[in-house]
C-alpha cells in the first residue's frame, strides 16, 4: 500500500512528513496540494525526509504527501532523441504549453508523445523463445537512430506471442506478449527503468577505440576512447561549454546525451537553436537527430539538479544497449556536487571536506564507473559504449578542492583548462603540461590501422618539444631569449607553431570547428618535419634568422583555417615547399 | 488567534535578523508576514522555515528595536509582491519597493511574486543583438548584445559607476528611444553613488524611461536580499508585458551577497567559503538568470551587474559564483586605473561570452571576430615583453618584441582611453583595432583571414 502522510515542516527543498512508514527509500512521492515530485532520501521512525524537485514556495505543514510506490524513473522507448528534458524527464516543450515562458509547478506530461506513431518490424516470430535484452523488432526514431525494441532487462523472458505484424504502431500498443511459466507478460514499444539502477550487460571491454572529436589538442593529444571517462576542470571563462560543445558537436558518436546541470539557460538555448542546423560531418543530417538534452539550469529547482545525472546517464546505457556509442556531456558535476551539499546540509548530516558530505567520493565514482565499452545483454550480439565527459567548476579555479580531487581518482583523460591560456586567447585553453590521458597507448593502434603507424611516435616528438620549452621558458624568463643557443631558440619557435598551428583550434571558425583525423595527422607531421629539419640545417650551417625567415611558416600557422579537410593535397604541397625553403637556406650556406 | 482567516502569532525569540514565531498553525514556507510591534510599527518579512507550530521569519527592516513582549506576527497568506504598470517608469522606490519619491503609490496593472519563476529554456530567444554601447572596449572587444548579464568587476574606488553610467546613457541613445528602460538597484550603496547615477540618467534625459530601487548604505541589511528581486520584477514586467529592452544595473552585488552571509549565519548554518552559505551559488542565479529574451515577446532584460572584488581578489566566492553564472565579466584592472586610463578594463581577463554571435557580417562587420581576436593576442604578448623588458631592459628585446611593446602602448592610449561623454561608432572602434596591430608586420596577424589582412592593413 502507498503511504500517505503529512507534511510537518518545510525548509526550502527540503521537506519532511509524518505517517509514511509505509514509504521506501528513494520512493518517488507526491507532495502537497499542488502535487509536486519528490523523492524520499531519508526515513526515520514514520517521518520521510524528502526532496523536493520543484518550488516549495508557499507549501504549508498540513499538506498531504502521498507514496507512488516506485523508485525515479525514465521511460525509455522511441521518440527521446531531439527531446529536452528537466532533471526528472519532463519535457520542456510540453511544460511551456501548460505554463507559458517560465516554469511552472506540478504540471504532469509523459516524456515522449504516446499517440505518436511508429513504423514497427519484428524481428522475431510467434513461438520464439525470447530473453532480457534481446531485440524484438526496429522502429526508425530519426534519420539518423535506428531504435531496437528490446526485452526489458528485469523480465523474466519466454516464449513471444501476438508478436504485431509489420506496421505503424504507438507506444501503447502491445507489440507482443511473452509465456513463462504459465505467465503471461504484456510488452510495448517502451519500458521504465530505476535512475539511480546501472542498466546491466552482458560483458565489458577495455576501451581501445577513440572517440573522434575533431578537436585537435584532444584527439591528437590527450585522447579519450569510447566508453571511457575525462574531465574537464576550469575556472570560470577558461571554455569549459564551448569545449563541451564541441565535442557534443562533432563526437564520433551515434548518440549524444547532454545534461546541462546547474547551469546557463542560454546555453541550452544555444544548443537547441544551433543544433537542428548544424549537420554531422560522417552523415550529413541535422546533429539534434542524435542528440537528447536535459537541462536543470542553475536558478531550477536544486533537488532536480541531482536527478538530472541519473536520468540523463540512464537514457544513455539504454542507446548503448541497442549497440550504439553514446556520448554523455555533463556541465556541470560541480553544481550537481552542491546540491548533494544542500541537501546534505539540510539533512544535518556531518560535512567531510568544505561543507561536501563525506560520500561525495562514492556518488562520483558511481556515476564514472557507469562509463564503458560492453556487449550487450540478449541476442543479437550488439556492442556499445557509454563515453562520460564530466566538467568541474572548481571554486576559485583551485584544481585542489573535493569535486575536482575525488574526480580526478574516478577517470582516466584530463583535460587541464589554464585561465592564463585563457586570458591570451588560446583555445582551447587545455594545458598540456597539466593534462593526460590514460588512453594513448590502448588506442595508438587503431592510429596504426587507420591513419599511420608513426602516429604515437610523433605525438610524442613534438609533445617532447612542449615540454622542453616549458623549460626552457624559466631561463628566458630570467636572462632573456638572447641567453639561448641556436638549437634552443628553434625549439622556442617550433614550440610556438605548434601552439598555433595545431593547439589552438577557432571552434567559430567554420573550417578551424572540425579537424578529420587525417588532416590532424598531416599538420603533425608538417610540424615535425619543420622541427627535424630546422635541427638538421643549422648543424649544416644554416643561420636561425634564415629559418625564422621562411615563408612557409605563415601558411603552415593559418592551414589550420585555410586547409579544408578534402583539400589534404594543398598541405602535401606546403610539405614540398617547406623541402624546398629549407634547402635553399642550406644551399645558401654552401655556396658561400 | 485567528482574524479573518489571517493569523496572529506571538514571538518566541529574536536572533540577528531573525524572528521565531510560535504556535504557527497555518503559514506557509515563503509566505510574507506583517511584524507589529505594540507602538503599531510594521515590518515586512517572510518565511524561511515553517513546521512543528513554528515559523522561522526573516524580517527585511531588520530586528532593532523589536521586543518580544507585545509584538505579532500576521501571515499575510500569500507571497511577497511588487504592484507594476507602466506608471513606475519615472519613479524612485526604496529597497523593498515603496515610493521614496513623496508620490503616491503607482496604481497597479497587476501583483507579480519577486521571486520569479524560472524562465524555460526551450522558451528562451538566444541573445543575439548587438548593442552599441559607443565605448571602444566593449563594443569590440567585449561585445554586450541584448538579454545577456554582463557584470562589472571593480575594486573599492575605481571608475566602475563612470562606466555603467555612460553604458546606461549611451546604449540608451541607438535604436528605437521609446522602448528603450533602465532599471536601477542600489544595494547598499552611498548616497553620492546613487546620486550621481539618477544625475547622470537625469541629464541625458533617460530619467523619465527609468525606474529607481534605492538600499542605500544606512538602510537595513536584510532589505537588500528583497532590492534585486523587486526591481528584477519590474525589469521583466517593463520587458515581457510592456515589450520594452531594458537595461538592469544592480550595484553592488557584494553587499547583497554580505546580506545572505548574514542570515545564514544567524539560521547557523554549515558555511561554505569565506563563511558565505553553500547555496550562494544557486542563490545568486536566481537573480541573474532572470536575464534574457523570450520567444514570441519583443522585450528584453539586460542586466549589467557590479561588484566590488574584496581586495581586488577575482577568486573571492563573490566574483568567483557570479562568473560561473553570468556570460563573462569586465573586469577593471588596479595599475591601469593607477595609471589614469578610462575605463581601466583589463581586457585580458574580460570576456563576452555571447559576443561571438552578436558581431559580424550583417551586424557589426565581418573581420569584427578576428581582429578582436588578433587584438587580445597581440596585447598579450606585449604584457609579456613589458615583463621581459623588465628584467633584461629595452636591449635585450628583439625587434620584434620592440613593436609588441609599441603595440601595447597604442592599444592602451588610443583604443582603450576614451572620454565619459565619448561615443564612438563600432566603424571608428574597428579601425582603431585595425591600427594597433597594424605596428606588427604582417607575417605576425595569424589570427586574421588573408583577405581581411589586404582589406584593413593600415600601412605607414
Amino acid at each position: 500500500m502507498a503511504a500517505q502522510g503529512r507534511i510537518v515542516w518545510v525548509s526550502g527543498p527540503a521537506v519532511k512528513a509524518d505517517g509514511m512508514s509505509a514509504a521506501k527509500m528513494y520512493e518517488t512521492v507526491v507532495v502537497g496540494n499542488s502535487k509536486l515530485v519528490g523523492e524520499v532520501i531519508r526515513l526515520t521512525g514514520d517521518v520521510a525526509f524528502i526532496q523536493v524537485y520543484e518550488s516549495t514556495s508557499g507549501l504549508k505543514p498540513g499538506e498531504p504527501v502521498v507514496g507512488t510506490g516506485n523508485p525515479l524513473s525514465v521511460l525509455l522507448g522511441p521518440g527521446i532523441i531531439g527531446q529536452l528534458y528537466d532533471g526528472i524527464q519532463r519535457p520542456l516543450r510540453e511544460l511551456s504549453k501548460a505554463s507559458g515562458s517560465f516554469i511552472g509547478r506540478g504540471i504532469t506530461t509523459t516524456p515522449v508523445d504516446m499517440t505518436k506513431k511508429y513504423h514497427f518490424v519484428p524481428t522475431v516470430k510467434n513461438g520464439d523463445v525470447v530473453h532480457p535484452g534481446n531485440v524484438i523488432g526496429t522502429v526508425q526514431e530519426t534519420d539518423l537512430i535506428e531504435h531496437s525494441i528490446m526485452v526489458p532487462p528485469d523480465h523474466p523472458g519466454g516464449v513471444v506471442s501476438n508478436i504485431v505484424s509489420e506496421g505503424d504502431y504507438d507506444l501503447e500498443t502491445e507489440i507482443a506478449k511473452t509465456e513463462k511459466d504459465g505467465k503471461s507478460i504484456t510488452l510495448k514499444m517502451y519500458h521504465k527503468w530505476p535512475v539511480r539502477k546501472p542498466r546491466p550487460y552482458k560483458d565489458r571491454y577495455d576501451p581501445t577505440v577513440p572517440l573522434l572529436t575533431g578537436q585537435r589538442v584532444i584527439d591528437t593529444f590527450f585522447p579519450i576512447a569510447k566508453g571511457g571517462t575525462g574531465s574537464i576542470p576550469g575556472a570560470f571563462g577558461t571554455g569549459k561549454t564551448v569545449t563541451l560543445h564541441q565535442i557534443a558537436k562533432w563526437a564520433d558518436s551515434q548518440v549524444v546525451v547532454y545534461i546541462g546541470c546547474g547551469e546557463r539557460g542560454n546555453e541550452m538555448t544555444e544548443v537547441l537553436v544551433e543544433f537542428p542546423h548544424l549537420k554531422d560531418p560522417r552523415s550529413g543530417k541535422p546533429l539534434m537527430d542524435r542528440t537528447v538534452l536535459v537541462a536543470n539550469t542553475s536558478n531550477m529547482p536544486v533537488a532536480a539538479r541531482e536527478a538530472s545525472i541519473y536520468t540523463g546517464v540512464t537514457i544513455a546505457e539504454y542507446y548503448r544497449d541497442m549497440g550504439k556509442d553514446v556520448v554523455l556531456v555533463a556541465d556541470s558535476t560541480s553544481r550537481w556536487a552542491e546540491a548533494l551539499r544542500e541537501m546534505s546540509g539540510r539533512l544535518e548530516e556531518m560535512p567531510a571536506e568544505e561543507g561536501y558530505p563525506s560520500y561525495l567520493a562514492s556518488r562520483l565514482a558511481e556515476f564514472y564507473e557507469r562509463a564503458g565499452r560492453v556487449r550487450a545483454m540478449g541476442s543479437p550480439d550488439r556492442d556499445g559504449s557509454v563515453t562520460l565527459v564530466g566538467a568541474v567548476s572548481p571554486s576559485g579555479g583551485d584544481f585542489t578542492e573535493p569535486v575536482t580531487t575525488h574526480t580526478m581518482r574516478f577517470i582516466k583523460t584530463f583535460w587541464a583548462l589554464d585561465a592564463k591560456l585563457a586570458y591570451s586567447r588560446h583555445y582551447p585553453s587545455i594545458n598540456w603540461m597539466n593534462s593526460y590521458s590514460g588512453y594513448l597507448a590502448d588506442i595508438s593502434k587503431w592510429w596504426g590501422e587507420n591513419i599511420n603507424g608513426d602516429w604515437l611516435s610523433l605525438r610524442s616528438e613534438a609533445y617532447g618539444v612542449l615540454q622542453r620549452e616549458d623549460t626552457l621558458k624559466e631561463i628566458v624568463r630570467l636572462l632573456g631569449p638572447e641567453a639561448l643557443p641556436d638549437e634552443e631558440k628553434l625549439i622556442l619557435e617550433v614550440a610556438r607553431m605548434i601552439k598555433i598551428g595545431l593547439l589552438q583550434q577557432n571552434s567559430f571558425d567554420d573550417v578551424d570547428t572540425y579537424c578529420s583525423p587525417e588532416k590532424q595527422y598531416k599538420l603533425l607531421k608538417l610540424l615535425v618535419d619543420f622541427y627535424r629539419k630546422g635541427q638538421q640545417a643549422l648543424k649544416e650551417g644554416a643561420e636561425l634568422s634564415d629559418i625564422r625567415a621562411m615563408g612557409v611558416i605563415g601558411s603552415m600557422l593559418k592551414a589550420r583555417m585555410e586547409v579544408k579537410d578534402d583539400e589534404m593535397a594543398k598541405l602535401e604541397q606546403l610539405d614540398k615547399d617547406m623541402q624546398e625553403q629549407f634547402k635553399a637556406i642550406t644551399g645558401v650556406k654552401v655556396s658561400n | 488567534m485567528t482574524e479573518g482567516g489571517v493569523q496572529y502569532s506571538k514571538i518566541a525569540e529574536i536572533k540577528g535578523p531573525l524572528v521565531i514565531v510560535d504556535d504557527v498553525e497555518n503559514a506557509a514556507f515563503d509566505e510574507l508576514v506583517e511584524i507589529e510591534t505594540r507602538e503599531g510599527e510594521r515590518r515586512l518579512g517572510k518565511v524561511l522555515e515553517v513546521g512543528n507550530g513554528k515559523a522561522i521569519v526573516q524580517v527585511f527592516e531588520g530586528t532593532t528595536g523589536l521586543s518580544i513582549s507585545g509584538t505579532n506576527a500576521k501571515f499575510v497568506g500569500k507571497v511577497m509582491e511588487m504592484p507594476v504598470s507602466k506608471e513606475v517608469l519615472g519613479r524612485v522606490f526604496d529597497g523593498l519597493g515603496r515610493p521614496k519619491d513623496g508620490l503616491p503609490d503607482p496604481i497597479a496593472d497587476k501583483f507579480i511574486d519577486i521571486n520569479g519563476e524560472p524562465m524555460n529554456p526551450e522558451q528562451r530567444e538566444y541573445p543575439k543583438d548587438f548593442i552599441q554601447t559607443g565605448v571602444s572596449v566593449i563594443d569590440g572587444m567585449i561585445t554586450l548584445v541584448r538579454g545577456q548579464k554582463l557584470p562589472i568587476f571593480s575594486g573599492s574606488g575605481m571608475s566602475h559607476n563612470l562606466l555603467a553610467a555612460q553604458i546606461a546613457r549611451q546604449a540608451s541613445v541607438v535604436g528605437t528611444q521609446d522602448d528603450f528602460a533602465v532599471v536601477f538597484a542600489a544595494i547598499g550603496v552611498q548616497y553620492s553613488e546613487a546620486e550621481y547615477f539618477r544625475r547622470s540618467l537625469e541629464e541625458s534625459g533617460a530619467l523619465k524611461r527609468s525606474v529607481l530601487f534605492l538600499n542605500l548604505a544606512d538602510d537595513p541589511a536584510i532589505e537588500r536580499i528583497i532590492t534585486p528581486r523587486v526591481a528584477l520584477t519590474v525589469a521583466e514586467y517593463l520587458a515581457f508585458d510592456l515589450g520594452m529592452h531594458v537595461l538592469v544595473i544592480l550595484t553592488d552585488m557584494t553587499n547583497y551577497a554580505e546580506a545572505l552571509r548574514e542570515i545564514s549565519a544567524a539560521r547557523e548554518e554549515v558555511p561554505g567559503r569565506k563563511g558565505y552559505p553553500g547555496y550562494l551559488y544557486t542563490d545568486l542565479s536566481t537573480i541573474y538568470e532572470r536575464a534574457g529574451k523570450l520567444n514570441g515577446k519583443k522585450g528584453s532584460v539586460t542586466q549589467v551587474p557590479i561588484l566590488s572584488m574584496p581586495s581586488d581578489d577575482i577568486t573571492h566566492p563573490i566574483p568567483d559564483l557570479t562568473g560561473y553564472i553570468t556570460e563573462g565579466q569586465i573586469v577593471l584592472g588596479r595599475d591601469l586605473f593607477r595609471q589614469g586610463v578610462y575605463p581601466p578594463v583589463n581586457i585580458l581577463m574580460s570576456l563576452s561570452r555571447l559576443m561571438k554571435d552578436g558581431i559580424g557580417e550583417g551586424s557589426t562587420r565581418a573581420d569584427h571576430g578576428e581582429i578582436s581576436n588578433q587584438n587580445y593576442d597581440a596585447y598579450s604578448r606585449a604584457q609579456e615583453v613589458r615583463a621581459l623588458a623588465g628584467i633584461v631592459g629595452k636591449a635585450g628585446l628583439t625587434e620584434i618584441d620592440l613593436k609588441y611593446m609599441d603595440v601595447g602602448d597604442v592599444f592602451e592610449k588610443e583604443f582603450l582611453s576614451q572620454a565619459t561623454d565619448e561615443n564612438r561608432t563600432i566603424d571608428e572602434t574597428l579601425s582603431i583595432l585595425w591600427k594597433v596591430v597594424s605596428k606588427l608586420p604582417k607575417n605576425e596577424l595569424t589570427k586574421v583571414k588573408d583577405k581581411f589582412v589586404e582589406q584593413y592593413y593600415q600601412e605607414k
